[in-house]
Order: structure tokens, then C-alpha cells, then sequence
């Protein structure tokens, strides 16, 4: 006889109320694993019981800062039941439904593989899709397979209201047929003079032959069109135009949408937020949400964790900027030497599953532009050998790589090179930025993000 | 201009002619990286790289490059190109009768076979330039690889993601034998393929900036085409962070290379 849910949720409380006593992480995802061994269905449950139902957004990159976006938009209107530190695997779905007691609607960054799963448990009333780009090759094995799932989520939601980045080749195709609010920019100032090299859908989803571009924004993302069959960008509905990047602090855009045109100043920096913006405003709007709200809501927004994030140590700050994929870390790169070309950067590279395991994409990451400038690059994590030779082949002299495997040495040492009241780029991957994070916090100078006021 | 570790004081510059087939279609495993590797170590001992890129419809003469270079893609990509490749066999198979080199990295590494057949069970011709052909197959064989290399006394570290399982004729030689990892189909203990100059492997990473004894020996083959004689002997490089990398990977591979 299963246990009633009840006494599931106790169980799985009382766990993640012990993981963090002992000090083992927020206890964000255990509690939710162990719901979900015990009884899966649990999920589903747990989801049918929020009033409003539930949203998910999903996106190779910008997943956090979309959701984030979203959630400071809807926040004056209803609690929400947010996996706001990034577990968004199953097991963090179920976590942070574990902790929904009297929350109204679900808003869960879903990460690209597990959204069928999630979705099917779920049944969002709302899904926002931002763009997929190659990622962990080691765990999906293929772009194209995950497109082709996503593909069969929507199907399975013949209700979904949708959110989908039309300058993305495959989400544009998932609109044709289908009612969604598209988005996508609309400024070609800001594109790129050719395709950069990670741009991973160049092909004809229908026939094969390479796109044309009359504006490329970041990788494949722009607007498109097949010479050979026709195959375009979707009309947008909701466009950004007019951005005006301002370095490292901010970027502005006019939000072109049917109900009107506002001017918005985001406060963090860099284009792929502008699009991550749209997504957040899209998925709003498909909500009925009104577009001032949307607005002051993207205003509020400030940097999420690990994404472009300050932290202040000492007298000096450092400037977490979370690398994933090629693209990402491009744009990363991008904003960094358009916003203050920097003389010293850390890079961190890590293997762990949550990086990614297969350690290649960094040599397919345009980091050229980055090291042209630097003084000193510092390279540290598991794999910091690695990075120390894509440095040296980028031709960056190897008496300037300083080759620090010791993630605490290498903080230490960038921060000791670091003028006060400076600025020290980090360029972590994902488990090395939750290490720094930890080592940053114990000293004291940023609380643990389970201790963030929600 | 990277920094000149060698004088070129005795070298002769020679100009090595790289094509680098459908570098817009099978680049999914940074094999630009090998290329990166390439030039610099050719450059670091006085010579030049020319890399040329052979897209679809690009025709080119046996005769004309001293080293072919293709890498991997996506199954889609893959069958984008595979008609293309299977119209160059002929002039492949020439310039490599006339001592060409060649490196094929996954994707490339079965369309250079005999054949492949695909998860419909459709039988595509390949260039017929290796000894083997490859079968989709059902599970995907990822993870970290170490391989010996009994030929050169030497080992290689790298990374394999494939569902194909590549079968070598009776006879044919391996690149290595499989200390951890899948290798060709996670059964015979065996990974790659080695006739004469031309190498194929599923080994990704990329592989030549962690085995730079690898980068060398292909370096060298490449030059012993355009220079018409026998592989050179190669000034060595500092290599530090090279078998630093190549130890962190090593490692890697013993405690997660692939298993079923």
C-alpha cells in the first residue's frame, strides 16, 4: 500500500531539513529525488494541486535568467513556486514542489533533456522556448534529437500557450501550424558581419540547404531564410529593436509588442540578455500579464546567480560569468571585451556531469578576442591543463598561463593580482562556479543561495 | 604569430597542403582545434600550414595536398555530405596511392569505410579507403578512452561519442588497443584504424593537443609527401602542458572510461 502523500512529503522534508544542517548543499535537489523514488506520480500530484497551474521554460542558454526574468514580472501578482537556484532536472522540479505549500503558479526552468519528462508530469498551462545550441554533447549525444523531443512535448500540449524564439531555425519550425507568441530581434545594427562559428543549425530544417542570413545575432539565432524552399523566420510578435549596449552594466532596448512599444533598461549587460528579456516578456504576455507590469518587472530583474553575477570580496569584486557552450561562452566574451577589455581573467574548467564530461566544446569557444587583450590568464578546475593548452594554441605565450588546478589557489591568486577596488573576471563552468560560490561564502562575503530571501 | 620555441636556423620552410573536408558540415567536435595544433606545430618548426577547405561540388587533383583532415558531425550533417564524399572517392584513393595523409575523426573515420549502414537499415557507400564498415547502432558508446599504441610505443588519451559500431576487416590494423573505452564496437578491445599514412578514429577531445607525439607523427607524414621522401625527424617542443593535459586525461579514463 503506497503511503499517503502526506506522509511522502514529510519524509522528504525532513530530509532536505537535514541536508542543510550538515551543511550539504541547499538540500535543493535530494528531497526531491527521494519524492520521486518513492512515488513518481507524486510530481504529477503535487503540480495538480497549485491553483494557477504552472509555466516552464527551457533553452539551451539563458534558462535561469529568462525564469528569473519571469518570476520578478509575476511576482506582484502571485507567489509562485520557483526553482530559483538551477536545480531543473526532475528531481528539482519535485524539490521545489515539495516546498509549494500556498504558492499559486509553478515557474520552472526546465533543463533541455529532462523537459519531456517534466512536461508530461506537469502539464504547464505555459511553455517558453528560447534556443538550443550544441551543449553537453556527452549527455544528449545530438541537437537534433532533442529538437525532435521538444517537438513531441508541444504535440502532447495541444493547449500550451507558447513562447518560442523565432530567430532559433528549429523553433521558428515549431511555430508553423501553431498558435505561439513569437519573439526574436529586430536590430540589424547588432549583427554580426558573418555566421560565427558556433552556430549549430546552419541547415534547411526542411530541405538541407544553408540558411541565408539578412541578420545573424548570436550563432544561429537571426533572421533567417532558405534560398531553396522558402523556409523563414515566423512573423515576430514580440521584437526587440533599437538596443543600445552599455559594456558591463546594462543593455536597453525598445519592446516592440501588439499591445504597444516601451523602452526597457535591463541591468545586466550583453545582447543574449536582451533575447532572454523577450522570452521573459513573451511568456508574461501569453499570460495575459499587462505590459507595464512586464516592463517594471525586467527593470527590477538583477543578475542571476552565477549569470554576470558581482560578488564582492574585500576591497576587490569579482565577476562571475557562467560558461556552458560555445555559444554561451562566446557571448560571454563578447560582453567582457565590448563592455572593459580586462588584463587578467580566471577561467575554470570542470568535468564533472553537470559540466559536461566531454571537455572538447571549449576549443570550439571563440576565446581569442579575450586572450588578445590579457596580461595574465589564470587557468584552474579539473581540467585546468586542458585550458592551458587551448590558451597556448590560441597563441598566448605560455610563461603568461599560470596553470592553477586549485580552484581556492586560483581565486586567491587573482584576487592577490587584483587591484583594490578592481574587478576580477571569472569564466567558471557550472559545478567550479557553485565551488567558488561556496569558497566565497565561507569567508563570509555572499550568503548561501539557500538563504536568499525568496 | 605564436612565440618561436626552435630556431629555424637548419629547416627548410616547406609550405604542407591541408584539406579540410566539409569543414561547414563535420566540425561538431571542435576539429578545429586539431588544426589549430597542426599549424602551430608545423609553424613552431619552421614550416607553414596551407589549409584549404573541400566543400560539397569542390573538386581538387591527387597531387594537390599532402594531408586530408575530416572530422565529425551530427547523423543529419552526415548524410548531407556522405553522397558528396562517396563522388570524391576515386581522387581520394589516388592521392593516397600517391602518399597523401590522412586523419578522419568519427563522422569522417565511417564515411572513409567501406560502408555504413544507418538506423533504417539504408546501406551508404563510403570512400572504400579503410578496411571496415560501421553499423548504427542502438546505444551510444561515450566517455573518456585510453588507448596503447604497441606501433609507437606511445599512448593516446581522448574522448569517443558514437552509436555506430565500426567492424575492422580480418587483417586490418587498429589504431590502438583499448586500455579503457569503448573503442570500435565495445567488444574487440581494439580503436581505429591505421593503413600506411592515413589514420581513422573515433577519438575526439580533440586529439592532437593532449598526444602531441600523435600531432608530430601525422605532422610528419604530411611532410614526407610534400618534401617526396621519407617521414623527417622532427625537432622536439617543449611539451609540459601537453603531457600535463595528456596525464589529467589519462587518468580520466581509468576511473570513467566507457563501459556497458
Amino acid at each position: 500500500m503506497r503511503a499517503p502523500l502526506r506522509l511522502e512529503i514529510a519524509a522528504a522534508r525532513a530530509v532536505a531539513a537535514l541536508s542543510r544542517l550538515s551543511g550539504r548543499g541547499g538540500g535543493t535537489t535530494v528531497p526531491g529525488k527521494l519524492l520521486w523514488k518513492l512515488d513518481p506520480g507524486a510530481i504529477d500530484r503535487l503540480a495538480a494541486r497549485l491553483p494557477q497551474g504552472s509555466v516552464l521554460v527551457s533553452a539551451t542558454n539563458g534558462k535561469t535568467t529568462t525564469a528569473t526574468m519571469a518570476a520578478e514580472i509575476l511576482r506582484p501578482r502571485m507567489s509562485l513556486a520557483h526553482n530559483d537556484s538551477g536545480a531543473n532536472l526532475v528531481s528539482g522540479v519535485a524539490s521545489t514542489l515539495l516546498r509549494s505549500d500556498g504558492a499559486e503558479l509553478g515557474l520552472f526552468e526546465v533543463d533541455e533533456g529532462a523537459l519531456p519528462e517534466v512536461a508530461s508530469r506537469v502539464r504547464p498551462r505555459a511553455l517558453c522556448l528560447g534556443n538550443l545550441f550544441r551543449d553537453q554533447l556527452d549527455r544528449y549525444g545530438e541537437l537534433e534529437l532533442i529538437a525532435e523531443r521538444w517537438r513531441g512535448v508541444v504535440d502532447a500540449l495541444p493547449g500550451v500557450r507558447l513562447a518560442l524564439n523565432g530567430d532559433d531555425p528549429q523553433l521558428g519550425a515549431l511555430a508553423q501550424g501553431r498558435k505561439a507568441l513569437v519573439f526574436g530581434l529586430d536590430d540589424p545594427r547588432r549583427a554580426r558581419p558573418s555566421l560565427q562559428h558556433a552556430a549549430d543549425s546552419k541547415y534547411c530544417v526542411a530541405c538541407g540547404t544553408p540558411y541565408e542570413y539578412a541578420a545573424a545575432y548570436i550563432g544561429h539565432l537571426g533572421d533567417y531564410r532558405c534560398p531553396a524552399c522558402g523556409l523563414a523566420r515566423p512573423p515576430l510578435d514580440v521584437r526587440g529593436r533599437d538596443v543600445e549596449l552599455h559594456g558591463l552594466e546594462s543593455v536597453a532596448f525598445t519592446l516592440v509588442t501588439a499591445s504597444g512599444d516601451r523602452r526597457v533598461r535591463l541591468r545586466v549587460p550583453g545582447l543574449y540578455n536582451v533575447y532572454n528579456a523577450l522570452a521573459a516578456a513573451a511568456l508574461t504576455l501569453a499570460l495575459d500579464v499587462p505590459l507595464d507590469e512586464v516592463v517594471a518587472g525586467l527593470e527590477r530583474f538583477a543578475p542571476a546567480f552565477g549569470r554576470f553575477e558581482r560578488i564582492r570580496v574585500g576591497e576587490r569584486t569579482l565577476l562571475m560569468l557562467l560558461i556552458k557552450n560555445p555559444a554561451g561562452a562566446n557571448e560571454a566574451v563578447r560582453t567582457l571585451v565590448e563592455g572593459r577589455r580586462p588584463r587578467l581573467a580566471v577561467i575554470a574548467l570542470n568535468d564533472a556531469i553537470a559540466d559536461g564530461k566531454d571537455v572538447s566544446w571549449i576549443w570550439d569557444v571563440d576565446f581569442e578576442p579575450l586572450l588578445d587583450g590579457l596580461e595574465r590568464v589564470i587557468a584552474t578546475g579539473d581540467r585546468a591543463a586542458e585550458l592551458a593548452l587551448r590558451c597556448k594554441y590560441a597563441g598566448f605565450e605560455p610563461e603568461r598561463i599560470e596553470l592553477i588546478p586549485s580552484l581556492e589557489r586560483a581565486l586567491d591568486r587573482g584576487l592577490a593580482a587584483t587591484e583594490p577596488g578592481g574587478e576580477l573576471p571569472i569564466l567558471p563552468t557550472y559545478t567550479a562556479m557553485l565551488a567558488l560560490r561556496k569558497l566565497v561564502a565561507r569567508r563570509g562575503h555572499v550568503r548561501q543561495y539557500w538563504e536568499r530571501a525568496a | 604569430m605564436g612565440a618561436g620555441f626552435v630556431p629555424k636556423s637548419r629547416t627548410v620552410a616547406v609550405r604542407i597542403r591541408v584539406a579540410h573536408l566539409y569543414p561547414d558540415y563535420l566540425n561538431i567536435y571542435a576539429d578545429r582545434g586539431n588544426i589549430a595544433v597542426l599549424a602551430r606545430r608545423a609553424g613552431w618548426r619552421g614550416h607553414d600550414l596551407d589549409v584549404t577547405a573541400l566543400s560539397i561540388r569542390d573538386s581538387f587533383r591527387p597531387g594537390d595536398h599532402d594531408l586530408f583532415y575530416v572530422g565529425g558531425g551530427q547523423d543529419r550533417e552526415q548524410a548531407l555530405v556522405a553522397a558528396d564524399l562517396a563522388a570524391k572517392s576515386e581522387l581520394l584513393r589516388e592521392a593516397v596511392d600517391r602518399g597523401a595523409a590522412v586523419l578522419a575523426v568519427c563522422g569522417g573515420y565511417q564515411l572513409l569505410g567501406r560502408s555504413y549502414r544507418d538506423r533504417d537499415g539504408r546501406e551508404l557507400a563510403g570512400v572504400g579507403l579503410l578496411p571496415l564498415t560501421t553499423v548504427a547502432g542502438e546505444r551510444r558508446m561515450i566517455g573518456d578512452v585510453l588507448l596503447e599504441c604497441a606501433w609507437a610505443g606511445r599512448t593516446l588519451a581522448g574522448f569517443e561519442n558514437h552509436a555506430g559500431r565500426t567492424i575492422l576487416d580480418d587483417g586490418a590494423e587498429p589504431l590502438g588497443r583499448v586500455v579503457s573505452g569503448f573503442g570500435n564496437d565495445g567488444a574487440s578491445g581494439f580503436e581505429g584504424c591505421r593503413v600506411g599514412r592515413a589514420i581513422g578514429t573515433y577519438l575526439h577531445g580533440p586529439l592532437l593537443p593532449r598526444n602531441p607525439w600523435f600531432a608530430d607523427w601525422v605532422l610528419a607524414q604530411a611532410l614526407a609527401h610534400a618534401g617526396g621522401g621519407e617521414p623527417p625527424e622532427l625537432a622536439p617542443l617543449p611539451d609540459d602542458l601537453e603531457r600535463d593535459a595528456h596525464e589529467v586525461a589519462a587518468r580520466r579514463a581509468r576511473e570513467r572510461g566507457g563501459r556497458f
